[in-house]
């Protein structure tokens, strides 16, 4: 009987150790890293696949601590060029000219569709490319005017720096105007919490925010979700990308490889964001 | 004695003005290096927006609308937004103030006024974010529902977050004014028989209307300057407003939402000037508040 429970302690033990060294694999490389402080911020498409990384290296090695903020892409790209911070995100690629002056170096790890969204009480659930300019820019005021009940149309949008909007403004809208009467809002959560709580809304988002809250608009017939983006269908596409000043290296480096791992690639993929590998 | 006494007080004396001399120095350079900073914010802010001034845009700035991606910079719909925003929440708070003040100073002093007082003073400690987290939650859907134009957030919702906010400080201020009239006018209306809305508009507010315009004044001053509120509950947009229900942008949250722009861009320039405006509208107020406190002090010296 004392036999019996010894072994089967000891085959819990090794399953359990082993269950242990699975979970870990692509955490090892942040074994025996010495105590210090990660800084990241910018994009805020970026926000949940950083914060579950960094919860994940921090259970994992509690020396390390990643301290994570928003801000938008513009704000990502400039602080981490300024030297404020050692990982700036962008929902964009930065351009030539910010690549040559902070000397950046950009890490693309997620693909990313940017995809108009409504409360889900707005029967509405398609619109063409004109539609979409139209509403914007504030030629369309009405649902009714697109095939909806009679009630004004409240457009959201983003501040200058977002990459969101930078991406939604060029290939969604194909560069025509965002009215000056829409909202402003400051990040893709932000963008989702308004349009939630307001049913005559239309914002956009990141595809890896959208969840039964809101409704994703198929754009000239395309639904946005990870298929359609993936396969190229559905257009309003984008690359997340981790910017760092020079070449990555350090506790940068270390959290872009994880990134990069398969477990990294998986969870990006659980986050709603399209893998690279 | 006297001769004695001599050399040690000579000794004494430039060692004591020595010290003496430090000390007004240190605290001399410290109070020239306070006032300094706010002269060095002024001319840093103007310094930085000088490509503004020599490229001619300074008055186009104060015309056009604000629209980056055709290259206009103006900022009239945001210092017309921030007007509305603060004075729509100043007269929103005026009467709730007054007579929320006057219940603590006059109708209940006693045990329900102390608490009142105490509940007010603990309201000025809440961290502006708390107002703004609960505008957008309970009030802008209150606002949309309402009236049924707009998503709610609008200058209305923003002004109505903004005057409970500047709300405790106006009482604070009426009650301290309050309490500087003469005890014995009070004591004489009571001897007159006069009842407390007579003792209220005819001695108490005659005789302490200085100080409350201070108080009017630094609480508008107050609203002019929040960030969050505005930023969270206003909407934002960069249209002229036309009503209370049109979403509308502060200059303090356009600084906001703008500072994250590109630092050679022209539109990171322009906030500089956002922020002149914003400073010289603030520095206004407060020289008005001053001014008003000193017609005060003098009118008590002659009462």
């Amino acid at each position: 009987m004392k036999n019996y429970r010894l072994k089967s302690i000891v085959l819990m033990a090794i399953f359990l150790l082993q269950a242990g060294v699975c979970h870990a694999a692509g955490l090892d490389m942040f074994k025996g890293v010495k105590p210090q402080v990660l800084r990241i911020s910018g994009g805020t498409a970026h926000i949940p696949v950083m914060k579950e990384a960094a919860k994940r290296i921090m259970k994992f090695n509690p020396d390390i601590q990643i301290i994570i903020a928003g801000g938008g892409s513009g704000t990502g790209i400039r602080q981490v060029g300024e030297g404020l911070v050692d990982i700036g995100n962008s929902g964009r690629r930065p351009t030539k000219r910010e690549i040559k002056k902070y000397g950046l170096k950009m890490y693309k790890w997620a693909m990313d569709g940017v995809a108009a969204i409504t409360n889900p009480q707005n029967k509405i659930r398609a619109l063409s490319t004109k539609q979409l300019q139209n509403i914007f820019s504030g030629k369309i005021v009405n649902w009714n005017q697109v095939g909806g009940d009679d009630n004004p149309i409240d457009v959201y949008t983003r501040d200058e720096s977002s990459g969101t909007r930078a991406v939604f403004w060029k290939k969604a809208l194909k560069k025509s105007d965002i009215t000056t009467r829409a909202n402003v809002v400051v990040s893709n959560g932000a963008m989702k919490t308004a349009i939630r709580n307001d049913p005559f809304g239309i914002g956009y988002v990141s595809v890896g925010f959208i969840d039964k809250n809101v409704t994703a608009i198929a754009l000239d017939g395309v639904k946005p979700d990870m298929n359609s983006v993936k396969n190229g269908q559905y257009k309003v596409a984008r690359g997340l990308y981790s910017n760092t000043k020079g070449v990555a290296k350090g506790l940068a480096k270390k959290l872009i490889d994880y990134l990069m791992s398969p477990e990294g690639q998986k969870l990006v993929f659980h986050k709603g964001f399209i893998p690279v590998r | 004695m006297f001769f004695y006494m001599k050399p040690n007080y000579k000794s004494n004396w430039p060692n004591g003005s020595y010290k003496e001399k430090i000390i007004k120095f240190i605290f001399l350079t410290s109070s020239i290096l306070s006032a300094s900073i706010v002269v060095f914010i002024l001319g840093f802010m103007i310094i930085l927006a000088f490509p503004v001034f020599i490229n001619g845009l300074f008055f186009d700035m104060l015309s056009m609308p604000w629209s980056p991606d055709h290259g206009m910079f103006g900022i009239l719909p945001m210092i017309a937004g921030t007007f509305c925003i603060a004075g729509l929440a100043v007269i929103i708070s005026l009467p709730i103030s007054l007579g929320c003040s006057c219940f603590i100073f006059l109708v209940n002093p006693g045990k329900s006024g102390k608490f009142l007082k105490k509940i007010v003073e603990a309201m000025t400690a809440v961290p502006t974010v708390i107002y703004g987290f609960t505008g957008i939650f309970l009030l802008v859907p209150l606002i949309r529902n309402l009236f049924h134009k707009g998503s709610g957030m609008c200058i209305l919702s923003a002004a109505i977050m903004l005057g409970l906010l500047i709300t405790p400080t106006m009482i604070l201020f009426f009650i301290q004014s309050f309490s500087l009239v003469p005890e014995n006018y009070l004591n004489a209306v009571d001897a007159l028989g006069g009842n407390i809305s007579q003792k209220f508009f005819y001695i108490v507010i005659p005789n302490s209307w200085k100080g409350m315009i201070t108080g009017l004044i630094l609480s508008f001053g107050r609203a002019l300057g929040d960030t969050l509120i505005s930023l969270m509950i206003s909407g934002n947009s960069t249209a002229f407003p036309d009503s209370v229900m049109d979403s509308a942008r502060t200059l303090t949250a356009h600084i906001a939402l703008v500072i994250a722009a590109d630092f050679d861009s022209i539109e990171f320039k322009t906030i500089f000037l956002s922020g002149i405006c914003l400073y010289l509208m603030t520095a206004t107020g407060v020289i008005l508040a001053r001014v008003s406190v000193k017609g005060k002090i003098f009118n008590n010296g002659h009462d």
